[in-house]
């Protein structure tokens, strides 16, 4: 169906190739997943199977590309419009028209098809993805998962053969997500559509795919088996990890699958840790003398109508990682920034040191709370990361090269002469938090930092993160991505519609909460596991503890 | 039982709830918006701008657009407030009822014609008045065609010539409450880092980041236009596509000065009716021919139906009568100031703008979102009444 010939593709201004001597071809009813850390070359790939790269973004192709036996080389993007779907990144950007109904007939109306056809396709694209009861809804009123829905309906609705999707889950609460997921997946197997997806979080669709497509270094391309292919990689879902620990072959990839492997491993388990419950290393409680750095209490942020935070107490804790979860709308960035002071609250007090940051003027306000927002770029602005460094230091009142060794000390080797916004979303984010860390803030606030971010940033960020705790900071971060918060999060609060409708160690909040379970926890469940790393450190002893005994 | 949308009659009589053609409903308030341009009487402007509040008032949906009559109505006082106070002001001393005295500016000779204050009268107080009133009643009937018909189903009925212009339009429409939007989150932004969010340094810090972002959104969007078809069938002779746009162009500057002329009666006659006529021809044919290059469909297009032909009609209706109205007697539509006297209401214009009051029962009821007309309806389920 999609065939790549010897395919290189370089970027105008750039010395390397993205894509280097590809070879692939994805067949019919293939649901093919691609994976390749952030700038591998991922959106490239997905972009040229639509011709979008390069007649869209400029650049060299060399080889050939063929879907559906047209050549992309003679074929621009809307002359592939019928035979591939195609859905960006951010939808909401990539949206026409504002309405539910008139999106889903974009593409029908410029391939000229009679009415009659367009309400028919309409109305059954509405039904296959369950959103019939969106028809007339505004598109900007939807939430993510369902404006994503839409997003694959509009471009199915043209009847395409093949389905490209560039990482369709990755700005999705869990549920939305496996909302989505099961929508693909319905395509692929009832409609024997070809669906190509780009998707940092494997976890959340690994189990589905037929084949895997990995963009290595140098923009090298494997395809294969997705256990043959993820053998060769090192950054890999806890499910993968938790195999590789245990030495289960084949290497499962469900949780259904796990599961039958597992007992072995939860009986090992429970005699290295001689039936104790599991008590992981970062769940000590603080240390005594560290009393709360924030005291909320009574917070409340309506927007009009809506109510968008209802009455929440909330202490932070010097020295421990706090995350709040819950689905998106439920009001996590509200309390963040009505937190820092800078966003809306209606009542409710905070004190941090004695003192309210919302009564303070900005620039003293971020010496108590710093906030990393959603859309961190939006807080550079400068030319160079040199300049964004100093502007920091000047607004901080901070000795000159106090935010570049700050950012030395989070991540290696960003360069002073680059563009902030060419830095790789891991740099930015690091540059965002050195940034709002020059102010030395008493209590750090992240909203959603690991969007965008693959295996290997986010694990670097735990590592920031809690560093920053160990340093005595107060860290307090919104997210949707389970298996982060049960790397690094000691606490786990979770919010919906404006309250907090759980609170307690990390441990205890995920193992019993369906859709917030991280992957270990569903293998090993009941036994309190959350992290592969955790299970690693309790079996690490075993071995001496059985030769001691024999 | 009175209500008109639940009664099984109105379902009989072929009025089933749904949206009325956009360009009817602009046919219809360009109608009551010259009826007002021809007159200053404070009395019929009254009554045009009751009538289309009345029909804006039965037959708007609940659609965000249809939000925004308040708004002409806020702006229509303001034009007339701003109005008197300038010429109480700037002096206006015909007439000879005096209200009140200001103490006057004496202004340098230069200056000749010129006064600041000076003795007000009431007939210059009505006049800026009655002329601020027939402005804002402009204004209104513009608003109210605004709020009636859905801006993007009037873009969506433009002829397939002027497609290109209507798809920008509407991008431009969608692109304005983005900026909006992106202006606040960097505000906020900037506040994080310190930043007052005031003074030239912070706009510049403001700006950069929402064009970067504004940048990236329709860089995204274009992409996505192009990967769903938009400009798949554009391959038109270069021959075809200038001849097209000359007609259409010269044709509506043909109208522009045709209509220039019928309404000036002191330009030559050649360029008031035979221009406009040919003006008319001309872009009509540009249309013509630059809709048939064009291989594309419109999804669910609105019908035009007798309703819409009627609608459209009382506007035109109210115009005309209005136009007889003031051939027939020209003094009641601009009661005189000196000597004062009261306005009256002209019959013949009367009934115009009342014919154009129709519409809030003769367009079709709006079609509401299915659940809330399902949880209207549940009151009247037999089971469930009291």
């Amino acid at each position: 169906m999609i065939r790549f010939e010897r395919v290189t593709i370089t970027y105008a201004e750039a010395t390397e190739p993205v894509l280097r001597d590809v070879d692939l071809e994805i067949d019919e009813g293939e649901l093919c997943l691609v994976i390749g850390p952030t700038g591998s070359g991922k959106s490239t790939l997905l972009g040229a199977m639509n011709g979008l790269v390069p007649h869209f973004t400029g650049g060299t192709l060399l080889g050939t590309v063929t879907v559906d036996g047209r050549d992309t080389r003679t074929h621009p993007p809307r002359e592939l419009a019928d035979v591939v779907g195609y859905v960006g990144q951010d939808p909401l950007a990539g949206f026409v028209t504002d309405a539910v109904e008139e999106e889903l007939a974009y593409s029908m109306e410029h391939l000229a098809l009679d009415p009659p056809v367009m309400r028919k396709r309409v109305e059954e694209i509405l039904d296959l993805l369950g959103l019939a009861h969106l028809r007339d809804r505004p598109l900007r009123t939807l939430s993510g998962g369902e404006r994503q829905r839409v997003a694959i309906g509009a471009a199915l609705t043209a009847h395409p053969r093949v389905l490209v999707l560039d990482e369709p889950t990755s700005a999705l609460d869990p549920t939305a997500a496996e909302e989505v997921v099961a929508a693909i997946t319905r395509l692929v197997h009832d409609l024997g559509m070809t669906v190509v997806l780009a998707e940092h979080r494997l976890e959340r669709v690994i189990q589905h795919a037929d084949r895997v497509v990995r963009i290595g270094p140098a923009g090298a391309v494997v395809i294969g088996a997705p256990a043959e292919v993820l053998a060769t990689v090192s950054d890999v879902p806890p499910i993968v990890g938790l195999a590789r620990l245990a030495g289960w072959q084949p290497v499962p990839l469900s949780i259904r699958d796990a599961r039958r492997s597992a007992p072995r491993l939860r009986e090992r388990l429970l005699d290295a840790s001689g039936g104790v419950e599991p008590r992981r290393a970062t769940a000590e409680p603080p240390a005594p003398a560290a009393s709360a750095v924030l005291d909320a209490t009574g917070i409340t942020v309506t927007y009009g109508a809506v109510v968008a935070v209802r009455d929440v107490d909330l202490r932070l804790a010097a020295g421990a990682v706090a995350a709040v979860m819950g689905r998106n709308g439920s009001g996590k960035s509200s309390l963040l920034w009505a937190i820092q002071g800078t966003g809306p609250r209606l009542r409710g007090t905070v004190h941090v040191a004695g003192q309210d940051p919302a009564a303070l003027v900005p620039a003293d306000a971020r010496r108590l709370v710093g906030l990393v927002p959603q859309d961190a770029d939006d807080l550079l602005y400068r030319e160079t990361v040199e300049a964004e460094c100093r502007q920091a230091d000047r607004e901080s009142g901070a000795p000159d090269g106090t935010c570049r060794s700050l950012l030395d000390r989070l991540v290696d080797g960003v360069p002073d002469a680059a563009h902030p916004r060419d830095l790789s979303e891991g740099q930015r984010l690091a540059l965002v938090l050195a940034i709002q860390l020059v102010a030395d803030p008493k209590v750090v606030l992240l909203d959603e930092p690991t969007r965008g971010l693959d295996y290997a940033a986010k694990r670097h960020l735990a590592t920031i993160l809690r560093d920053l705790a160990r340093r005595g900071h107060a860290v307090l971060l919104s997210t949707h991505d389970v298996e982060f918060v049960a790397t690094v999060a000691d606490r786990v609060l979770v919010m919906a519609d404006g309250d907090i409708v759980a609170d307690g160690p990390a441990a205890d909040v995920l193992v019993a909460s369906p859709s917030f379970a991280p992957q270990v926890a569903r293998i090993l469940a009941p036994g309190r596991w959350l992290t592969v790393d955790d299970v690693a450190q309790a079996l690490a002893p075993a071995p001496v503890a059985t030769r001691v005994a024999t | 039982m009175a209500d008109p949308r639940r009664s099984p009659g109105a379902l009989a009589s072929g009025r089933l709830p749904r949206a009325l053609h956009p360009v009817a409903w602009w046919i219809w308030a360009i109608g009551l918006a010259t009826a007002a341009s021809r007159t200053t009487n404070p009395l019929l402007l009254g009554l045009i701008i009751a009538v289309a509040a009345f029909v804006v008032s039965e037959r708007r949906s609940d659609a965000p657009w249809a939000r925004g009559f308040r708004g002409y109505l806020i702006a229509g006082l303001v034009i007339v407030v701003l109005r008197v106070v300038y010429r109480i002001l700037f002096g206006g001393d015909y007439g000879d009822h005096v209200l009140i005295t200001l103490p006057e500016i004496p202004l340098p000779d230069w200056a000749v014609g010129v006064s600041i204050g000076g003795a007000i009268t009431l007939e210059s107080v009505l006049a800026a008045a009655y002329d601020g009133l027939r402005l804002a009643t402009l204004i209104i009937c513009i608003g109210a065609a605004n709020v009636l018909a859905d801006p993007r189903r009037l873009l969506r009925s433009v002829p397939s010539a002027l497609y290109e212009l209507g798809a920008t339009l509407v991008v431009a429409v969608s692109v304005a409450p983005q900026l909006v939007e992106s202006v606040g989150r960097v505000r906020r932004a900037r506040r994080l880092r310190g930043g007052s969010g005031r003074g030239i340094r912070a706009s510049i810090g403001i700006l950069i980041p929402v064009l970067e972002d504004a940048l990236h959104r329709s860089l995204a969007l274009a992409a996505a236009m192009d990967a769903r078809g938009y400009g798949r069938s554009a391959h038109v002779p270069a021959k075809t596509r200038r001849l097209t746009g000359g007609l259409v162009i010269g044709g509506l500057i043909g109208i522009c000065v045709g209509a220039y002329g019928v309404l000036d009666e002191t330009v030559a006659p050649i360029l008031g009716l035979p221009m406009l006529l040919a003006g008319a021809a001309a872009a009509i044919a540009g249309f013509a021919i630059g809709g048939r290059r064009l291989d594309r469909t419109t999804y669910r297009p609105d019908p035009w139906t007798v309703t819409e032909t009627v609608v459209a009609a009382t506007g035109v209706a109210a115009a005309v009568l209005m136009i007889a109205a003031g051939l027939a007697d020209p003094a009641s539509l601009q009661p005189s100031l000196v000597p004062l006297t009261w306005p009256g209401l002209a019959p013949l214009a009367t009934l115009g703008i009342l014919i154009a009051g129709l519409p809030a029962w003769l367009a079709p009821p709006v079609r509401l979102p299915t659940e809330i007309a399902l949880a209207r309806r549940a009151p009247s389920v037999p089971g469930a009444r009291p």
